[in-house]
């Protein structure tokens, strides 16, 4: 049982995938300028995660290796647009205000990234609670980052009015420049608590990336050891 | 000469004022990641533009020929990324079939693009904003070329932080992105540039 709660877990701090797997950098960054958004991203995010794990996990003796990221692709894609329904039909705004960051949640490399490394080789229970753990972490990064642009840049929380913030907003906080400028932060926080205990990502390398193995053949790592071995050429 | 003007603002919007990564975060991860030398970032920038201008070309005539008249709408998502998948992989064996010089340069970065949100967001874009087909061309030409814009600035920016000494917690991804937020601040410039 402990283990389970283990699998749960793992994905709120030690391998959040936003802070320390950076992972899904494009949705956090779009969808972080107020609480209301990142939470419906988050909640969105989370159902297509735990959704495409389990229907991956079961089907993971089915799929023939050489066209798994093809199929991964089309369950998630399906599941997408099961979530942008569901919705447009009962939550209309919020459904306007994520626009096409929605249909996104498809590259979201989160979702293609734990089928990979996760659900292509555990069990369906382990696997839904693996997305749960993933898509809360994902949930969790997206509010505070959304707390911190949200309270400082508008002046406001979940959009109701803070009286005291009045005189201090910084309202860049809520523009583009502002979400780098606090994702950035956020990371190196994380960098200075962990202490390089975590296994945080150094860079957007290849070596890194937990996406090198299905871009196809690994194609980047081969233009890198590519570029490496020209390196040694030159140097010999 | 109307439609020349309103052709030209749609690039110069999409160029500086929408940029598809300092203002709307479409493809940070090709920008963070293949932004190291000048000349990684041009190709992979042509790639991109390419790829969009191509997704675009497909994608455009499937929804208004074949998804709109019979109502299938909420395929748009699962066809699209199907489409932009299958095409990237058709592209990179025709151009390694009979223009392997352009294949050496241009192919390594061509898997990358299956999954890039930049792609898939601009051929949705196009048809959300109700563009015509020679409006579509046009806005992802200039998608392009905004992703293209900012990968070239940002590797120069970044040439000179390797120089630089940041604090030990922000060594690595923060300061690259402290760095993309000053860079996306010269372009937060731009708004108001074209306002209609």
């Amino acid at each position: 049982m402990k283990n389970k709660l283990g699998i749960v877990l793992k994905g709120l701090v030690k391998e959040n995938p936003v802070l320390v797997l950076v992972l899904g950098t494009c949705p956090t960054l779009a969808t972080s300028t107020s609480v209301v958004s990142a939470l419906a991203m988050g909640i969105a995010a989370t159902a297509v995660l735990v959704c495409s794990n389990v229907c991956i996990s079961a089907l993971r003796k089915l799929i023939p290796d050489m066209v798994r990221i093809p199929c991964y692709i089309v369950v998630i894609a399906g599941f997408v647009s099961i979530v942008q329904m569901l919705m447009e039909a009962y939550l209309p705004d919020l459904y306007d205000m994520l626009g096409v960051y929605l249909a996104l949640i498809v590259v979201n490399c989160i979702i293609l990234g734990r089928a990979e490394m996760y659900a292509k080789d555990n069990g369906v229970v382990d696997s839904a609670l693996d997305g749960v753990g993933m898509g809360i972490g994902f949930t969790l990064a997206l509010l505070v980052m959304a707390t911190i642009r949200e309270t400082i840049g508008a002046g406001s929380f979940a959009g109701i009015e803070l009286s005291f913030m009045e005189e201090f907003k910084i309202p860049i906080l809520t523009a583009a420049p502002g979400g780098f400028f606090v994702f950035g932060c956020l990371i190196a926080l994380v960098n200075h608590i962990t202490r390089g205990k975590a296994p945080v990502r150094k860079s957007f390398d290849c070596e890194s990336c937990p996406s090198a193995e299905f871009c196809r053949k690994g194609s980047c790592t081969a233009a890198e050891t590519a570029e490496k071995e020209g390196n040694a050429d030159g140097n010999a | 000469m109307e439609t020349l003007k309103g052709l030209l603002a749609i690039v110069m919007t999409s160029v500086l004022v929408n940029n598809y990564v300092l203002s709307k975060f479409l493809g940070i991860c090709p920008f963070l990641g293949v932004s190291k030398k000048t000349d990684q970032a041009v190709g992979m920038g042509v790639a991109v533009t390419f790829v969009m201008l191509m997704a675009t070309a497909v994608t455009y005539p499937i929804q208004i020929y074949l998804l709109d008249p019979n109502g299938l709408g909420y395929l748009q998502t699962i066809l699209f990324i199907l489409v932009i998948a299958a095409l990237v992989q058709f592209v990179e064996i025709v151009l390694k079939k009979f223009i392997p010089a352009l294949h050496r340069s241009l192919g390594v970065y061509l898997p990358l693009i299956t999954t890039n949100c930049a792609v898939l967001g601009v051929t949705i874009n196009n048809i959300t904003d109700g563009y015509n087909f020679l409006e579509s061309m046009v806005s992802s030409l200039g998608c392009g070329l905004g992703f293209l814009l900012a990968m070239v600035l940002f590797a120069g920016v970044r040439g000179r932080m390797e120089e630089s000494n940041p604090p030990k917690a922000f060594q690595g991804i923060p300061i690259t992105l402290v760095a993309a937020s000053i860079v996306s601040l010269a372009f937060y410039g731009f708004i108001g540039m074209f306002a209609d």
